[in-house]
């Protein structure tokens, strides 16, 4: 017998085994019912239900579901929160505060500027768009310190990026996920760029 | 037996360990487990869930005039910091959100968890291979 057939062999050994175990497992069926009962707001999980939360926490039901909000918010089946927030904001279904006590739009800095950034390999170059981000977030939340004002002074790659820096410190963890590479990669090469056969325009580790 | 086929049974092993092992966390997407101190002081994990707060403050908001640096566990939160006011006492006055004597709205998460970032779809990248 080869060595992929043992190891099918073995993985569906352990598929049993596994299944086996969390049937045997003694757990409170708690969970499982509610998980039935709010079949409605999937994709979101009810807290009691999400696996991190303690079901057995007598509080957890003054918290909100995020199931009964999100579903009240523009969907975005590629998924984080499966809520498109800049869209939700856009479009007025949720206005949060600009500061802790205010909703003063002067205290927003907003910059309409697009960042195009040219050495993305074979991938559709990266349009930065500056206006959706101010909509959250300060200048000062990314420059100087993870971006420089400079364009093409950050170093930035797809190794970084889902390691959680730069980008990824927020897209992969609360903004969506960077696993939708045609939201960034977004701005269409010239068909030129695929006919030339020119090395360092296609490295995206060279400076930028 | 035919090498193509033998990749092929190579890859369905990966492919069911992944399946078996790899199950991911179910928590909603960007929720942060306050781990550090709450357990070893004989409290339930801290949830932070980052879907509840965006709806009704802009990132700013926490990350520039609070304070919060956006990296989980950069943070040094405690008690005493927030009954005093700074971090989620900003905000967790009784003025403008509840008062921190609620305890175990915030102190809600299963006994054992890690500090960090959930999210079922949080990218299963290199960074975490």
């Amino acid at each position: 017998m080869s060595f992929g057939a043992w190891g099918l062999t073995l993985s569906m050994g352990l598929l049993l085994a596994s299944t086996v175990v969390s049937l045997a497992e003694d757990k409170p069926v708690q969970p499982e019912v509610i998980k039935q009962e709010h079949k409605g707001l999937y994709p979101w999980l009810p807290l009691a239900a999400d696996g991190i939360h303690d079901p057995t926490n007598a509080v957890l039901k003054e918290l909100s579901e995020p199931g009964e909000v999100h579903s009240m918010l523009p969907f975005d089946a590629a998924g984080g929160n499966y809520v498109r927030w800049a869209e939700a904001i856009e479009q007025g279904y949720i206005t949060p505060r600009s500061t802790f006590q205010s909703y003063d739009p002067n205290a927003i800095n907003y910059l309409d500027l697009d960042i195009i950034r040219p050495n993305t390999s074979i991938m559709p170059r990266v349009r930065f768009p500056h206006k959706k981000h101010t909509v959250w977030l300060d200048c000062a939340n990314c420059h100087e310190q993870l971006f420089k004002s400079r364009a093409g002074a950050t170093k930035i790659n797809m190794w970084l990026i889902l390691n959680g820096e730069k980008c990824g410190l927020c897209h992969g963890a609360v903004a969506f996920p960077p696993t939708e590479c045609l939201r960034c990669h977004s701005y269409k090469r010239p068909a030129s760029d695929y006919m030339r056969d020119d090395p360092t325009d296609r490295d995206d580790r060279t400076e930028q | 037996m035919i090498p193509a086929f033998k990749n092929f049974l190579g890859f369905g092993f990966v492919a069911v360990l992944l399946v078996t092992v790899a199950v991911p966390a179910q928590a909603e997407y960007a929720d942060i487990i306050i781990n550090k101190r709450a357990e070893a002081n004989g409290m339930r994990p801290v949830i932070y869930p980052h879907w509840f707060h965006r709806i009704r403050f802009r990132c700013k908001v926490c990350h520039t005039e609070k304070g919060f640096i956006m990296r989980a566990g950069s943070n040094e939160i405690t008690m005493k910091d927030i009954v005093e006011g700074r971090f989620c006492g900003m905000c967790h006055n009784g003025q403008i959100a509840w008062t921190p004597d609620n305890c175990h709205r915030c102190h809600s998460g299963l006994p054992g968890l890690q500090s960090g970032v959930t999210g079922a779809d949080q990218t299963r990248g290199p960074g975490h291979w």
